[in-house]
């Protein structure tokens, strides 16, 4: 089977800001990969033109061999970093709409993982907490059956324990093929279910290797290595 | 038993002695069947993968078995958990030696400690 994600010398400029510069990056299914960088490296941005809401200056990508299109939407589950839901919708509104959506959406699911986190279908979402909102969203994008999986920044806002549901929802919820790409910098939370990572810095990959390669070779965790890499 | 998972060392390496300990102690019978990889690595909080990879070497090492039908057990061979328990018991016996003696006591004292500990925890 081909890869999930080919991206070849890929560019990305805002007016004269390059925010990605000739990122080569291929992404094999069945994995769960780390996007890690600091604040403003291209993490959003790559995420951004692999859901096709940005056009590269030059480069290519391809997902399971096709472009970004109608056809790359049926199997990319995307959370963006910000909501872009109607906050007058109830929960199970939302819900429907997804289920309007997508194919591969299963409500079922979405409805176990809401009862789980005790969240009242009934509420309307601009009467949840900012944390609760990012679950529900969290919830709807991991209740499709994708191929490959987007979650920008995923578990910024909600609490620890939370934050641990989540995780195991990932772990246990993905299928063996698809592959779920997670940008974040709180690392050390999630590194435990990562296989993969990936550093970016300044729009280049300065890093893609094996979590235990990390631990094996440099001996210290990937969140260490980040401080290091990255320090200020 | 609860997995825990440091920070610093692979993490597949961390699964395997956490297993190991398991079997050692017990907890997994000789003959024992394990759960699934799904259900491991959601109870330990680690990537699925990982704990493939982690079953995949135990059963290299010969303490697990895959039963093309029905799952992964614990080997029925008692003569290679009995090996396994020695090594660990070796490796713990070794790091306690190393201890004692970077506290300065030498061997004849250690020994001597060590029979006279446990006449005392006997009472």
């Amino acid at each position: 089977m081909n890869p999930i994600l080919e991206c070849k010398s890929l560019t990305k400029k805002y007016g004269s800001f390059t925010a990605l510069s000739n990122v080569s990056l291929t992404l094999d299914r069945g994995k769960i990969i780390g996007l890690l960088g600091p604040n403003g490296s291209g993490k959003t941005t790559l995420i951004k033109l692999i859901n096709g809401l940005l056009v590269p200056e030059s480069g290519s990508i391809l997902i399971s061999g096709m472009e970004p299109g109608v056809e790359t939407k049926k199997i990319v589950s995307y959370l963006p970093e910000k909501t872009y839901l109607a906050d007058w919708m109830q929960v199970s509104q939302v819900v429907e709409f997804f289920e309007d959506f997508y194919e591969n959406f299963d409500s079922k699911k979405a409805y176990e993982m809401l009862s789980d986190l005790r969240i009242d279908p009934k509420k309307r979402l601009k009467t949840l907490s900012k944390g609760t909102k990012e679950k529900v969203q969290l919830i709807l994008v991991m209740s499709r059956k994708a191929d490959l999986y987007c979650l920008d920044e995923p578990i910024g806002g909600v609490d620890p324990a939370a934050r641990d549901y989540i995780l195991n929802t990932i772990i246990t919820n993905y299928n063996e093929n698809a592959t779920v790409l997670i940008s974040t910098h709180l690392i050390s939370d999630i590194e435990k279910v990562l296989d993969e990572v990936i550093f970016i810095k300044d729009g280049a990959i300065t890093l893609h290797s094996s979590v235990d390669d990390i631990r094996l070779k440099e001996g210290k965790s990937v969140d260490s290595l980040f401080r290091e890499v990255f320090r200020c | 038993m609860q997995w825990s998972i440091d920070s610093e060392r692979p993490v597949y390496i961390q699964l395997i002695e956490h297993i190991q300990a398991n079997i050692i102690s017990g907890n997994f019978k000789p003959g024992d069947k394990i759960p699934s990889v799904r259900d491991l690595a959601a109870e330990a909080g680690v990537n699925p993968n990982t704990m493939q990879r982690a079953l995949a070497e135990l059963e290299r090492m010969g303490l697990i078995f895959t039963n093309r039908t029905s799952g992964r057990y614990i080997t029925s061979d008692t003569e290679v958990i009995k090996k396994l328990k020695e090594r660990s018991a070796m490796g713990i016996i070794e790091e306690f030696i190393e201890k004692m003696k970077q506290i300065g006591f030498n061997e004849e004292e250690i020994l001597e400690l060590l029979t006279k500990t446990i006449k005392e925890m006997r009472k």
